[in-house]
């Protein structure tokens, strides 16, 4: 019987692992969730004379999602937030993070543009502020202009249908007061 | 084309490892000569489309093919040639394949060295490592590929992490894998006792050069780790307690009470059901570790892609390899018996006492980087286990193998006098004793227990261990005789103990005496350090192959004499964006002097950090002496004896050669 000890030891932990999997220890560290979304203002990457700012995001769900020309996971997402921008569920909106305006205006044409607007963030000013600490990620924001989830790394598909859209649908319910 | 050839030689080499493990395991159990003799070349073929696939992958690199995704995410054009093949194993996809080009390398290695073993036996051990390798291949394939494609190819690549464009991280992984992934041998030996019933001291006499050489890379690959997060992190730390550096000390901590419970196995026949746990406990590990640092389920500095697939695959695949071998050793165990007899106070006994404390310690750590885990699944909160945990469980648990490190050399197999050992050790005892409290009360702090004690069991240990060997040397009729009579072994485990002593001289000193300042210096002025005066001269461009520099020049001072120039580095990389700090060291055996940028302030000052590291090195020293104490024990005769039997035996019938064995 003893010497079941170490397996028995070790089924305890795999199911520990196991529920584990399932939290995501990221979830914690971003102090944005629940506040509102911080203040900023810039240019818009395609039209400079505009800007893009936290005005626009007040009074509905919407999604901001961090992008660059430079970043190879923001290609591999870039076919969900496309078929998202298409369904026309909410609405998505740029912050276009350390890039070269004429890159990023390259980028929109080659792969189209799944952005209502996007903000230029050339300095990643904005992007600090918002806690950004890796590109792609995607911030989803309630009509207060509270971000209430932020997810680290490419929307995939999965991501979208399990987290996303029944968060934007249960936001959607929510009542604008202010 | 290139990277389909690759993909294509990684799936053959799957088919080969699939036949390496069903044949030879369904062989040994049919005893089926034929079959079991499938596993030599199997293995071989293996490891060929295993080479075939990772320099595919480096090609991929060399030529930079940004259509390939892993290539295009972790390279970059501007990228010099030496990262670009390191880069490789530079994150996950890749780092995988490393793990299981090197599982091919092991395998082979096997297969060469393994000529005297009994068919069955060898038939089985690569049976076993086939079915890791099965795994490990199928994880690749599924879920982490690294030769998919993206359509279109992007014009140029995101680049490597610029934290890991350095010669550290260049050799780094590969040792500390050659390391984890050389356990698997002694596992695999394990398992085919188990499953054979064989498990005698021939078997502990054939797992010890695995043991040792896997533990050798393993210590190899901590030491280089602790130095390049030392050098290149710019924290002036050199152990953080991670998740991921706790990932690679358990199989450490592991293997070393397993490298001392095979030498009671194989002399003395006893403790072979713990021999055999640590084993496969020591792997375990290896695979918990990858588990660990692969799903995500911690967070760590180390952040890899964290992806729930990944995890649940590995998690599947820890479970048969693990579960499988403890359910078996569960199965097996109660019939093993052992035939050593032996005193209370015996050079067993203590080698036990080392071991339940290694085995503690590892279990500590694993409950500490477990924890903040256990309490989330139980829904009691988010936490995290720091340092203050570690060392207040980690320092007490050593305290005693320092000092038991030193008595147990001395103490003969089955019987030691007790009585007699303690009048021949008092003398050492109270000598280091006083050395160390003299020493920090002459010249450190007089308060200082920690450092009196720690600097004590230093010297205790060196003592105890030149004093062993002397004793020793001294039965011979004269000095070179005795040099020459002493096995390898012996040679081997003293460098270790000594290796231990100035690694601990390193903690206790660096821990305790390491001075820094944090200052705002325009160029001309100077900060002073205990005795150094560090002098800032101002701050150039440089230009780098993929990134723009600024370089700061210091001019270290004592007294009147210039001790050294140092030139720290703020990069900026520019394809990540990323600012890196690369701090510069003047390191010497007794101290290190260590200047890193912070940032700039106005009217070219910048905010500069300083530290005084005393005695640092002798941390990295002590691993380095503890490797090269393993090196020397591999090199013993008796392990190459094995080999011989074999010579005698080509030619002999089948029948006649398992008799023999």
């Amino acid at each position: 019987m003893r010497y079941l000890i170490p397996f028995l030891v070790f089924v305890t932990m795999v199911v520990f692992l196991a529920i584990g999997l399932t939290l995501d220890p990221r979830e914690v560290p971003s102090p944005f969730i629940g506040k509102p979304a911080p203040r900023f203002s810039l240019p818009q990457v395609a039209e400079t004379g505009k800007t893009f700012g936290n005005e626009e995001l007040q009074g509905q769900v919407s999604l901001l999602n961090v992008w660059a020309s430079w970043c190879v996971s923001c290609r591999q997402e870039h076919p969900v937030l496309m078929q998202l921008a298409r369904q026309n569920l909410v609405p998505i909106y740029g912050l276009n993070y350390k890039d070269e305006r004429a890159a990023a205006l390259g980028w929109l044409k080659q792969f189209g543009d799944p952005y209502r607007t996007s903000a230029f963030d050339a300095d990643g000013k904005v992007g600090i502020e918002w806690g950004v600490y890796g590109v792609p990620e995607t911030f989803v924001i309630d009509k207060q202009g509270v971000i209430r989830y932020k997810q680290t790394g490419p929307v995939t598909e999965e991501v979208l249908q399990k987290k996303l859209l029944p968060l934007i649908r249960e936001l959607e319910q929510e009542k604008t007061s202010s | 084309m290139i990277a389909e050839l690759g993909h294509m030689a990684l799936i053959m080499a799957l088919a080969m490892a699939v036949l390496q493990s069903v044949f030879p395991l369904a062989g040994a159990h049919q005893a089926a000569p034929i079959w079991m003799a499938v596993a030599k070349p199997a293995a071989r073929a293996q490891f060929f489309f295993l080479m075939i696939a990772i320099t595919c992958l480096a090609l991929s690199f060399v030529n930079n093919d940004f259509s390939v995704v892993y290539v295009a995410k972790n390279s970059n054009s501007a990228l010099p040639l030496y990262y670009r093949i390191a880069a490789v194993w530079g994150a996950h996809e890749g780092s995988m394949l490393l793990w299981a080009f090197i599982l091919g390398l092991w395998t082979v290695a096997v297969t060469v060295f393994s000529r005297g073993l009994s068919e069955e036996m060898g038939a089985r051990v690569l049976g076993v490592m086939g079915l890791i390798s099965i795994g490990i291949q199928l994880f690749i394939l599924l879920t982490s590929n690294p030769f998919e494609r993206i359509a279109p190819a992007p014009p140029d690549g995101n680049d490597m992490n610029p934290l890991l464009q350095d010669f550290g991280m260049t050799i780094h992984p590969p040792m500390l894998y050659m390391g984890y992934v050389g356990l698997s041998v002694a596992f695999s030996f394990a398992i085919a006792a188990l499953l054979g019933g064989t498990l005698d001291s021939a078997w502990a006499r054939w797992s010890r050069p695995w043991t040792l050489v896997a533990w050798v890379f393993l210590t190899f690959g901590i030491t280089l780790g602790s130095w390049w997060a030392y050098y290149e992190l710019g924290w002036g730390g050199w152990w953080f307690w991670d998740p991921v550096e706790n990932a690679s000390f358990m199989p450490w901590l592991v293997a070393t009470a397993l490298l001392h419970s095979l030498a009671v196995t194989e002399k003395r026949g006893a403790f072979k059901a713990w021999t055999v746990l640590l084993a496969l406990f020591a792997f375990s590990l290896s695979l918990l570790g990858t588990f660990l640092v692969r799903s995500g389920v911690l967070t760590s500095v180390h952040a890899f892609a964290s992806d729930p697939t990944r995890g649940l695959f590995i998690l599947v695949f820890l479970g048969v390899i693990v579960g499988g071998s403890l359910l078996l050793y569960a199965l097996r165990a109660p019939g093993i018996r052992d035939n050593a007899r032996y005193r209370f106070f015996s050079k067993e006994n203590l080698l036990l006492l080392n071991n339940i404390l290694l085995v503690t310690a590892a279990a500590s750590i694993l409950l500490g980087t477990l924890y903040p885990l256990l309490l989330d699944a139980l829904g009691l909160g988010k936490i995290s286990v720091g340092p203050p945990y570690f060392t207040a469980v980690f320092a007490p648990l050593m305290a005693p193998i320092f000092l038991l490190a030193g008595v147990a050399p001395m103490v003969p197999w089955r019987q030691g006098e007790f009585v007699a050992l303690a009048r021949r050790l008092r003398y050492f005892f109270d000598g280091s004793l006083l050395l160390g409290w003299g020493l920090v009360w002459l010249w450190l702090d007089e308060d200082d227990y920690a450092t009196m004690a720690g600097l004590s069991m230093a010297f205790w240990l060196a003592a105890t261990m030149l004093f062993s060997l002397y004793s020793r040397i001294r039965l011979r009729s004269s000095w070179l005789e005795g040099l020459r009579s002493q096995s390898p072994s012996v040679y081997g485990m003293t460098f270790a103990h000594l290796g231990v002593a100035a690694f601990l001289v390193g903690v206790v000193l660096s821990n305790h005496y390491s001075q820094e300042k944090t200052v705002r210096l325009a160029p001309g002025e100077s900060v002073s350090l205990g005795h150094y005066a560090f002098k800032f001269e101002g701050v150039s461009e440089v230009t780098g192959p993929n990134y723009q520099a600024k370089e700061g020049s210091f001019r270290v001072y004592r007294g009147d004499g210039e001790v050294a120039q140092l030139k720290p580095q703020k990069r900026f990389y520019r394809v990540q964006g990323n600012t890196m700090t690369e701090a510069a060291i003047d390191p010497g055996l007794f101290r290190d002097l260590y200047v890193a940028l912070g940032e700039p302030l106005d009217q070219g000052a910048w905010s500069v950090r300083v530290y005084y590291k005393p005695f640092i090195r002798w941390i990295w020293l002590g691993g380095l002496l503890m490797m090269a104490g393993g090196l020397v024990s591999v090199s013993d005769r008796r392990y190459r004896l094995l080999a011989r039997p074999a010579v005698h035996r080509e030619g002999v019938p089948v029948g006649a050669l398992t008799k023999e064995s």
